[in-house]
C-alpha cells in the first residue's frame, strides 16, 4: 500500500510533464496532422536555456527565486522562437507535399537539434541547480517535496490556461474550426498560416515549461534527453487520441501512473528478474497496445480521421 | 460585379474548366448549371481562391481577385457556401455563425445579423447549443448558408445547396435563398437540379465537360429544347 501510494505520486508528477509535452504533439497534429517528432528536442533546448540562464543569472548574483522566473521565461521564448522557426523553416514549404516527407523532415529536425545541443552544450550531463529549498512531506507512509507539488500545480494551472484559450478566444475558435476543416476555415478569413503558427508556438512555451520542470525535478540534463522524452509524450498523445487536448492531458498523467507504478511493481512481478530500471518498457508497452487494440486512443472520436 | 475571363482550372493533367468566361451584375441571381463533373465546383473554388487557377482572371467590384489569398476573399464580399456544407462538426450552431463572422468586429451588428439568420432559420435558433456535426443535412445546410450570410458578403456564391435533401427541405431552404435576393443580394447558384435552379434564377450558364455549353436568360433557357433535352429529363 505504501507503494502504491508513493507510486501513484511519482507517477501523478511525471504524468503532468509528459501531458505538458503530449499536448504540443497533439495540437499540431490536430490542426495539420503532422506528428512533430522534433517536439522533444525542443523541450531538451527549453531544458538547456533554462540551465545556462540559470547559471549567468547566478553569476550575476540575481537571487535565485527571481533567476528562476527569468531562466523559464528565457526557456519559454527561446522555444517558442525555435518552435515558430521549424514550422516556418522545414514544415511550411512541405504543406502540399506527400504525408511521408514531413514526417522524415521532422525526424531529419530532431536529429538537427540534438546535435546543435551537443554543440552548444557539449555531450556531458549537465547539472540544473537546485532552484528552491526542498522540503519534504510524508502521508501515510508515502513522501513527496515541495517541488512535485509545484510541478503539479503549475502544469494543471497552464494546462487550464490553455484550455481557456482554445474554447474561450477567437484565436482558440480559429484554431478548432482550423483543424476541423482546414479549407473551410480558410473561407471564413482564417489565415490559416497564422493559426498554424501559433499551435506550433503555444506548444512549444507549454513544452518549455515541461522542460525546465524535468530540469528542476531531476536536476540534471543531456542533450539526448528530448528523445525518450518525446517518445513517451507521443505515446501519451497515442493513448489519449492524438488530436484531442483533454485526452493528452488524460494521456500524460495515465502514462505517469502507469510508469511508475510498473515500476514499482515490476520486482514482485517478475520475481526479481527485471529491476525498476526497466520502467521505460511500460509506455511502448501502452503504445503497441493501444496502436493495436484502439488506434483512435482512449477518447479519440473516430479513426483515421487524418490519416 | 463579378467578371471572369477566360478562367482555366486544371487538377495536374486534368482541365476541369477549359477558359470560362462570365459575368455576373449586381442584385442579379445567376444559375450554373450542368451535369455532374462538368466543373462548376472547380469554378466557384478558383473564385474563392481555394483553388489556384490555372489561367484567366477574376475582377470583383472593378478589382482584380484572381492571385487573392483565400482568407482575404470574404474581406472583399465574396462568401461560399461549399458542396457539402462544410460546417465546422465539432463547433455549436452558434459558433459556425461566429466563425462566419470572424473577420467582423462589430460586436453588437454580429448579434444582430445571428438572430436575422435564426429569423430565417427558426431550426437552428431552437439548435443554437448543439454540435453542428449531429444536425441534418438540411440542418447543415441550413447552417452553411447562414455562416455565410455572417460575412455580410455581397456576393454569395452557393454549391448546389438542395443536393441530398428532401424536397419539403429544399423548399424551405429555396424561400430562404430567394428572400435573401429580394433583400438585394447577389447570388450565383450552382446546382444540378437545373429545373430548380431555372425558375428561382434571371439568367444562367450552362456548363458541360469544362466549358460554357448555353447562356441566356433562364426563362428562355427552361423553354429551349436542348437545354430541356440534356437537362430537364424530357
Ligand atoms: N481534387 C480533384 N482532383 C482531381 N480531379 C478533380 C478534383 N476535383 C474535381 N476533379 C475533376 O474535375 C472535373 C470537374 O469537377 P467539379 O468541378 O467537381 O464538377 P461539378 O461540380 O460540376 O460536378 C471532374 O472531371 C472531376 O473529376
Ligand atoms: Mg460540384
Amino acid at each position: 500500500m505504501e507503494t502504491f501510494l508513493q507510486q501513484l505520486i511519482n507517477g501523478i508528477v511525471q504524468g503532468s510533464m509528459y501531458a505538458l509535452v503530449a499536448l504540443g504533439y497533439t495540437m499540431v497534429y490536430g490542426i495539420m496532422g503532422l506528428i512533430n517528432f522534433a517536439h522533444g528536442e525542443v523541450v531538451m533546448i527549453g531544458t538547456m536555456v533554462a540551465i545556462t540562464v540559470l547559471g549567468l543569472l547566478a553569476a550575476l548574483g540575481v537571487p535565485m527565486g527571481l533567476a528562476a522566473v527569468l531562466a523559464l521565461l528565457a526557456a519559454m521564448l527561446a522555444c517558442m522562437g525555435l518552435g515558430w522557426s521549424l514550422e516556418r523553416i522545414a514544415y511550411r514549404p512541405l504543406r502540399n507535399a506527400p504525408r511521408l516527407t514531413p514526417l522524415i523532415t521532422a525526424i531529419g529536425m530532431s536529429i538537427i537539434l540534438q546535435n546543435l545541443a551537443m554543440m552548444i552544450w557539449s555531450r556531458n550531463y549537465l547539472s540544473f541547480p537546485p532552484i528552491i529549498e526542498k522540503v519534504s512531506y510524508e502521508v501515510a507512509g508515502a513522501h513527496f517535496s515541495n517541488v512535485q507539488v509545484l510541478i503539479v500545480v503549475l502544469a494543471a494551472l497552464s494546462m487550464a490556461g490553455l484550455l481557456l484559450l482554445i474554447y474561450r478566444t477567437r484565436l482558440g475558435m480559429a484554431m478548432r474550426a482550423t483543424s476541423q476543416n482546414l479549407p473551410v476555415a480558410r473561407l471564413m478569413g482564417v489565415n490559416v498560416n497564422r493559426v498554424i503558427a501559433a499551435a506550433f508556438i503555444i506548444g512549444s512555451a507549454m513544452g518549455a515549461l515541461a522542460g525546465f520542470m524535468v530540469g528542476a525535478y531531476y536536476e540534471i540534463a543531456h542533450y539526448q534527453m528530448g528523445f525518450m522524452l518525446g517518445l513517451k509524450a507521443f505515446t501519451a498523445a497515442v493513448l489519449g487520441g492524438i488530436g484531442n487536448l483533454g485526452g493528452a492531458m488524460l494521456g500524460g498523467l495515465l502514462l505517469g501512473i502507469i510508469e511508475a507504478l510498473g515500476a514499482g511493481y515490476i520486482g514482485d512481478l517478475t520475481g526479481g528478474f527485471l529491476g525498476s530500471h526497466y520502467q521505460d518498457i511500460f509506455a511502448f508497452v501502452v503504445l503497441i497496445g493501444v496502436l493495436m487494440f484502439r488506434p483512435s486512443g482512449l477518447f479519440g472520436e473516430k479513426t483515421g480521421e487524418r490519416a | 460585379m463579378l467578371e471572369v475571363t477566360g478562367l482555366r482550372v486544371a487538377y495536374g493533367g486534368i482541365h476541369a474548366v477549359k477558359s470560362i468566361t462570365f459575368h455576373i451584375n449586381e442584385g442579379e441571381m445567376v444559375a450554373l448549371i450542368g451535369a455532374n463533373g462538368a466543373g462548376k465546383t472547380s469554378t466557384l473554388k478558383a473564385i474563392a481562391r481555394v483553388l489556384d487557377a490555372a489561367g484567366g482572371d477574376v475582377h470583383f467590384a472593378g478589382e482584380d481577385i484572381t492571385r487573392l489569398p483565400a482568407h482575404e476573399v470574404l474581406g472583399r464580399g465574396i462568401a461560399l457556401v461549399p458542396e457539402g456544407r462544410g460546417v465546422f462538426p465539432r463547433l455549436t450552431v452558434a459558433e459556425n455563425l461566429m466563425m462566419g463572422a470572424y473577420i467582423r468586429h462589430d460586436r453588437a451588428e454580429i448579434a444582430r445579423d445571428m438572430e436575422q439568420v435564426y429569423d430565417h432559420f427558426p431550426r437552428l435558433r431552437e439548435r443554437e447549443g448543439q454540435l453542428a456535426g449531429t444536425l441534418s443535412g438540411g440542418e447543415q445546410q441550413m447552417l452553411a448558408i447562414g455562416r455565410a450570410l455572417m460575412g455580410r458578403p455581397k456576393l454569395l456564391l452557393l454549391d448546389e445547396p438542395s443536393m441530398g435533401l428532401a424536397p419539403l427541405m429544399v423548399q424551405k431552404i429555396f424561400a430562404v435563398i430567394q428572400a435573401v435576393a429580394a433583400q438585394g443580394m447577389t447570388i450565383l447558384l450552382v446546382e444540378q437540379n437545373a429545373r430548380l435552379a431555372l425558375e428561382v434564377s434571371q439568367r444562367a450558364y450552362v456548363m458541360e465537360s469544362g466549358g460554357i455549353s448555353h447562356t441566356g436568360n433562364s426563362a428562355e433557357l427552361l423553354t429551349d429544347a436542348r437545354v430541356r433535352a440534356a437537362y430537364l429529363g424530357e
